[in-house]
């Protein structure tokens, strides 16, 4: 070790300094943290300047995206891994909050059993499946957003990258995991509420999930942590590490040949990745109050590709750029004209991977070059 | 408690009736055995039962019917014996509505009509020429009684009826409904058609049904022959009863007594048990055949596309969705004619797909070769607006394909393996398009051309083959596949515009087991898959069958990248 | 062994000085004891039928250049594939000094217990700089949480650069590896070999592609290495295997055919008929 100084800070701070859409995205984050509560709260409703609090927890739900969108952009625009089945890390995060919410319900549920959430009771189960036991501890809850994806992704990783399953294979099993999900947690059997999920939440650690106050606070918190995942992987990817996944995007054979191992590279990178995943599936339950089996559907995970492909992937800051892009016209044009949603989403797909390679950042850096 | 009563009161009543009454019930059996004999040979019809006091002169059929209402219980049945020897076409309608209770007079003319209850009181047919005669108020007219013997004279005379019944499928469905409470008298009925009767499965069925019953017999000897002949079925009500003698009561004792019976019968229970788990193997084995066949179907023509050409074509479920809406179409300008239709619909099927995926290769494949994730997210892009457009053209309702009749029904191949049409034609059809496909790439100079580009695209172009050209028609002929292939789904599921989602990851998980650039792979790939995924169903029901084969794939490319049937060689070790 | 190596170094001073020493790479070091690096012993190779190695022997003594020669398809770059970990054979052993089973080890642990590969088609990573494709290819420890905060010191930069001299690439140290010249990719493959410090060098087609001039310069940077390092070098180029050669090994269907000196192999007769099919 004597060959080497660990000072990441520095190696950050070095990356950032050259990092213009980088600074761009923290500045506009930090305008957020300070302008959303303020004119969500402060101001009055009749003013022109007040913020609902339904667009804050729509930008709330971007942001969730955006996170996401970092989260497979690191795998696949630094280290060539397309993954298809990102929701699924999405998703079970998702569920891991959804239960910790659910077991806050109590005894205001339907049916008013201090212990069993609506659906069991429903299904006339006696007792608490074992992987609910603890969840209505908030700690206990959050370890769970990052260790059920985490576990799902060191399994599934450790078995494709040791076996060297790479491109359309790998991109075609990740999707094959997701839909498996998908049917899994349709049936009932499985003990997470089948098709309906869960849903019906009251209260987040004592507090109304409904009140303005709980909606910026969940705001700000998903705003914070997309702004530490952004620096978190900026370092990542500045550092000999990134360099060593750019190493194996771009010529795997050639980077095993110089003495790395390139399983345990994209392995640590696939982790983190569905870490960060079911990060953002875990703050975007609370905002949008429900969780059900549909968020595992493969095209969900194909969608965020595309953000990514939109943006500009390998960039981080362009994945942030497509997801909040790419939904705020879904979320318009579903409004305006729903039939044409499909036609446009579908034709973003097209001509991003025909004539926009490097996404709008590549197309707005070129405009500037 | 209320239903005990009335059988008590009953019972009362026939205790009332007269003295021969009583005899009669005693000796019906043997009435109807006779009555059974005058039923096949006419001219027994004088032979009517010795006891008969004739009551009435009369006949003929209408001047039988007209005494039927006035006439006391036990004559009653007299007269329907002489309305079934006037062998008048109507006799059958007339003991079915007497039977069901339809059959009125008219209070005012005593004329006798079977009925049927509707809002305006009761729609009238008569009986001798069996055309309606309007409707009437209901209070006008008193109901033609029955009783306990009566209606089970009029039951055996019905099965009786059927029994000697043209067509073969009345026959054996009468046979199997005498059998379902067979009594002495169904018996004897049974043993006296089984002499006349030609069809072989209608005496089959007679056959096992007489010797079941035989197996109550009093006579040792005579359940043994029975045991002896049931061993050769695999009849379910055969193997119950030879399972119910063979095994031991709660008490320890047996229904049969005799030690060689009941060891016979012991035996061909077992025999019959193992045949039938052989033929539900089988039957199994189909149904995961006909799954995997249309798992070939969906994934055949990807086979071409992404396995031939390395093209990820995401859009290759909405080309089998438009194959099957072809199948619609064609079907919508065709409505008379469903055979015809679905079989224009095969080429017609193959052309739209084709030429549309001929367009996709010309418009997007052809800049991204190479690329293949990045053909997956176009290819991906055009699903969802090949998707939207069919919304927009079709609705985004399900449509239902119609079966044309060839394609209905089921092969009975013996009692414990029936086959339907449907799937069975599916398992053909796979294989015909398979070999088709084969004969395609083997045996045609436009199979050498691609195999050629696909193996060396260099130096195929440098010895002067059109790559491009052969690139656009193999991707239209792998796409063409696939619409042939949505043909074949609109037979057995509803059309929609999400056909095409529900089958394109199984597409690929087919490939991909099977290995990819092999289209044997891709046939014993998704055979297995379905028989696999069929032999789990019952364990583990349909959904979780799935989840097990989806993660056993995932599983097996850890283990086998190359899938079942690698391509070998140099070339395919890669850099 | 008594490899007297004229190492000239030569007037433009390509003398590279090998650092001798692992970098904390964890990796054992090979047991050279009896003088010899590496031992190929009885490797058959068949694919789909077709042996491209048949019951091949190779030894390499420590601190040789090794010169393989012979005609397509003789099976050059299929042995190189085995030592290197990339091809399992079918039977047979190969050894990195006496105790390191190299059939046991995947391409990193090889990579790591000190042996290195220049492809014949050269691969560097085009969207790298220069100087990165050095830095990674560097000897340092290459596990994960190392590399993660890694930084260069100073010793390291020197070095970097002193290979950025050597290949002559200094120049071109900020430019993308994508947008070299075949040549130059040609030198920084060389000199990610050099900077990976590996005891034994395996390197395919070297001079394919380049000038005379660099032709030469390879060559004196090839002879300057071996003595400190083992090298096999598998070229087509006659002239150049001349120019460096002490023993030629001759390849033919997967099997050594005949080994000496240049002049040895060019006068034996199996060597001429395959050659010239007389």
């Amino acid at each position: 070790m004597e060959t080497t100084t660990m000072k990441p800070p520095s190696i950050l701070l070095a990356a950032l300094r050259q990092d213009r859409g980088g600074q761009i995205l923290l500045a506009l984050l930090a305008a957020a943290l300070v302008l959303v509560p303020l004119t969500n709260l402060v101001v009055p409703e009749g003013s022109a300047l007040h913020l609902s609090t339904y667009s804050v927890t729509l930008f709330g739900k971007y942001l969730c995206y955006a996170l996401l969108a970092i989260a497979v952009d690191l795998v696949w625009g630094y280290c060539g891994i397309l993954s298809l089945g990102h929701t699924a890390f999405f998703a079970l995060g998702g569920y891991a909050v959804g239960m910790y919410l659910m077991r806050q319900i109590g005894t205001r549920g339907v049916y008013g059993d201090p212990i069993l959430p609506d659906f069991m009771v429903f299904l006339n189960w006696k007792t608490l499946p074992w992987f609910w036991q603890g969840m209505n501890h908030f700690p206990v809850a959050l370890i769970m957003v990052v260790l059920v994806p985490g576990l799902l992704a060191l399994i599934f990783g450790w078995l494709a990258f040791r076996s060297r399953v790479t491109g359309v294979y790998l991109s075609i099993i990740t999707q094959a995991l997701t839909f498996a999900l998908l049917l899994a947690f349709f049936r009932n059997e499985m003990g997470f509420g089948g098709n309906n999920g869960l849903t019906d939440f009251k209260e987040l650690l004592g507090f109304d999930l409904q009140a303005p106050g709980m909606r910026i606070a969940l705001f700000v918190t998903t705003v914070l942590a997309l702004a530490g995942a952004y620096l978190a992987c900026r370092y990542i990817v500045a550092s000999r590490f990134g360099r060593v996944l750019q190493a194996i995007r771009d010529a795997e054979g050639r980077t095993r040949f110089i003495g790395y191992k390139v399983e345990s590279y994209k392995l640590w990178i696939w982790v983190f990745s569905a870490m960060l995943a079911g990060i953002a599936g875990a703050l975007y339950v609370p905002q949008v109050g429900i969780i059900n089996p549909s968020e595992f559907a493969p095209i969900n995970s194909i969608e965020v590709v595309i953000w990514v492909a939109v943006g500009g992937r390998g960039t981080l800051y362009g994945a942030v750029a497509g997801a909040v892009l790419v939904n705020y016209a879904k979320t318009y044009f579903t409004a305006a004209a729903p039939e044409v949603w499909l036609y446009a989403l579908g034709a973003l797909f097209v001509l991003a991977t025909l004539f926009l390679p490097r996404g709008v950042v590549g197309l707005m850096r070129r405009a500037a070059a | 408690m209320r239903y005990a009563r009335r059988r008590f009161h009953v019972t009362a009543s026939v205790a009332r009736t007269t003295r021969w009454h009583r005899l009669f019930q005693i000796f019906s059996p043997l009435a109807f055995a006779l009555l059974a004999l005058s039923a096949v040979t006419a001219n027994a019809a004088e032979e009517a039962p010795a006891s008969n006091v004739a009551a009435a002169p009369a006949t003929d059929f209408v001047g039988i019917l007209s005494q039927l209402p006035n006439a006391g219980l036990s004559d009653k049945q007299q007269l329907l014996e002489q309305l079934i020897a006037s062998h008048h076409a109507s006799a059958q309608s007339v003991l079915k509505a007497l039977l069901d209770e339809h059959l009125y007079s008219r209070d005012s003319d005593g004329k006798v009509f079977i009925t049927e209850e509707v809002d305006t009181g009761l729609r009238l047919t008569d009986p001798e020429t069996l055309t309606t005669a309007g409707t009437e108020a209901a209070d006008g007219f008193s109901k033609v009684g029955t009783n306990n013997a009566l209606r089970k004279f009029l039951r055996g005379a019905i099965a009786q009826f059927r029994l000697d019944d043209p067509d073969r499928s009345v026959r054996l469905v009468a046979v199997h409904e005498m059998l379902r409470d067979a009594d002495s008298a169904t018996v004897d009925l049974l043993r006296v058609r089984l002499s006349s009767e030609k069809d072989s499965a209608v005496r089959k069925a007679i056959e096992i049904g007489l010797a079941i019953a035989d197996l109550d017999s009093d006579d040792a000897a005579t359940r043994l022959a029975a045991t002896t002949a049931l061993s050769q079925t695999l009849d379910g009500d055969a193997y119950n009863k030879l399972k119910a003698i063979s095994t031991a009561n709660a008490d320890g004792s047996y229904a049969e007594t005799d030690d060689g019976v009941r060891n016979a019968a012991a035996k061909a229970a077992q025999r019959i048990e193992f045949w039938r788990g052989i033929y539900g193997s089988v039957e199994t084995l189909f149904f995961g055949l006909s799954l995997g066949s249309v798992l070939v179907l969906a994934a055949i023509g990807l086979a071409i596309t992404f396995g031939v050409m390395g093209v990820i074509n995401m859009a290759h479920g909405e080309l089998i969705m438009l194959g099957a809406y072809t199948a619609y179409v064609m079907q919508q300008l065709l409505p008379e004619h469903l055979a015809l239709s679905i079989l224009l619909s095969i080429p017609a099927a193959f052309l739209v797909s084709g030429l549309v995926g001929v367009a996709i290769e010309r418009s997007i494949v052809r800049f991204l070769y190479g690329r293949p994730l990045e053909t997956l997210l176009a290819t991906f892009g055009l699903s969802l607006i090949l998707q939207q457009l069919v919304r927009s053209i079709f609705s985004p309702l399900n449509r239902s394909v119609a079966s044309p009749e060839f394609m209905s029904g089921t092969l009975v191949i013996n009692d414990a393996l029936s086959l339907t049409y449907n799937r069975l034609y599916i398992v053909l059809f796979t294989l015909l398009v398979f070999i088709a496909l084969q004969l395609i790439l083997k045996r045609t100079s436009l199979g050498l051309k691609v195999r050629a580009v696909s193996q060396n695209r260099s130096m195929a172009r440098a010895m002067g083959i059109r790559s491009e050209w052969v690139d656009a028609i193999t991707f239209g002929l792998g796409s063409g596949i696939a619409g042939v292939a949505g043909v074949a789904l609109s037979q057995l599921t509803n059309v929609g515009p999400n056909l095409g989602q529900a089958y394109i990851i199984d597409s690929f998980m087919v490939v991909v087991f099977g290995g990819v650039g092999n289209l044997w792979g891709t046939l014993i790939g998704g055979m297995t898959l379905g028989v696999a995924g069929k032999l789990l169903e019952p364990a583990v029901g349909a959904v979780m069958a799935k989840i097990v084969v989806l993660v056993f794939i995932i599983l097996f490319i850890q283990r086998r990248k190359q899938g079942l049937f690698p391509q070998k060689g140099r070339a395919a070790e890669g850099h | 062994m008594s490899v007297s190596i004229n190492s000239g170094g030569g007037p433009i001073g390509l003398r590279f000085k090998p650092t001798g020493r692992r970098h904390s790479t964890n990796a054992p070091s090979p047991d050279l004891s009896h003088n010899i690096i590496l031992y190929v012993e009885g490797i058959t190779v068949s694919f789909d039928g077709f042996k491209a190695l048949n019951d091949l022997n190779l030894y390499i003594e420590t601190g040789e250049l090794r010169c393989i020669i012979g005609p397509n398809g003789a099976g050059k770059t299929t042995m190189m594939d085995v030592i290197t970990g990339k091809t399992r054979p079918d039977t047979g052993s190969a050894w990195f000094g006496q105790t390191i089973d190299l059939l046991g080890l995947t391409e990193p642990e090889i990579a790591q217990v000190g042996i290195g590969r220049k492809f014949q088609k050269p691969t560097v990573f085009a969207e790298h700089s220069v100087f990165e494709n050095l830095e990674l290819a560097m000897a340092d420890s290459k596990r994960v949480w190392h590399v993660l905060f890694a930084k260069l010191n100073g010793e390291q930069r020197d070095r970097i650069d002193e290979v950025l001299q050597i290949i002559g690439l200094q120049d071109a140290r900020s430019g993308r590896a994508g947008a070299l010249s075949h040549g130059q990719k040609q030198w920084l493959e060389i000199g990610m070999l050099l900077m990976q410090d590996p005891l034994l060098l395996l390197v395919d087609e070297p001079v394919a592609g380049m000038t005379p001039q660099e032709t030469e310069r390879t060559a004196e940077l090839l002879v300057s290495l071996a003595g400190k390092h083992s090298v096999v070098v598998v070229e087509h180029d006659m002239n150049f295997v001349r120019s460096i050669a002490r023993t030629v090994t001759v390849l033919h269907e997967g099997h050594v055919l005949a080994e000496g000196s240049m002049d040895e192999v060019q006068n034996h007769p199996r060597v001429k008929e395959v050659y010239l099919g007389e």
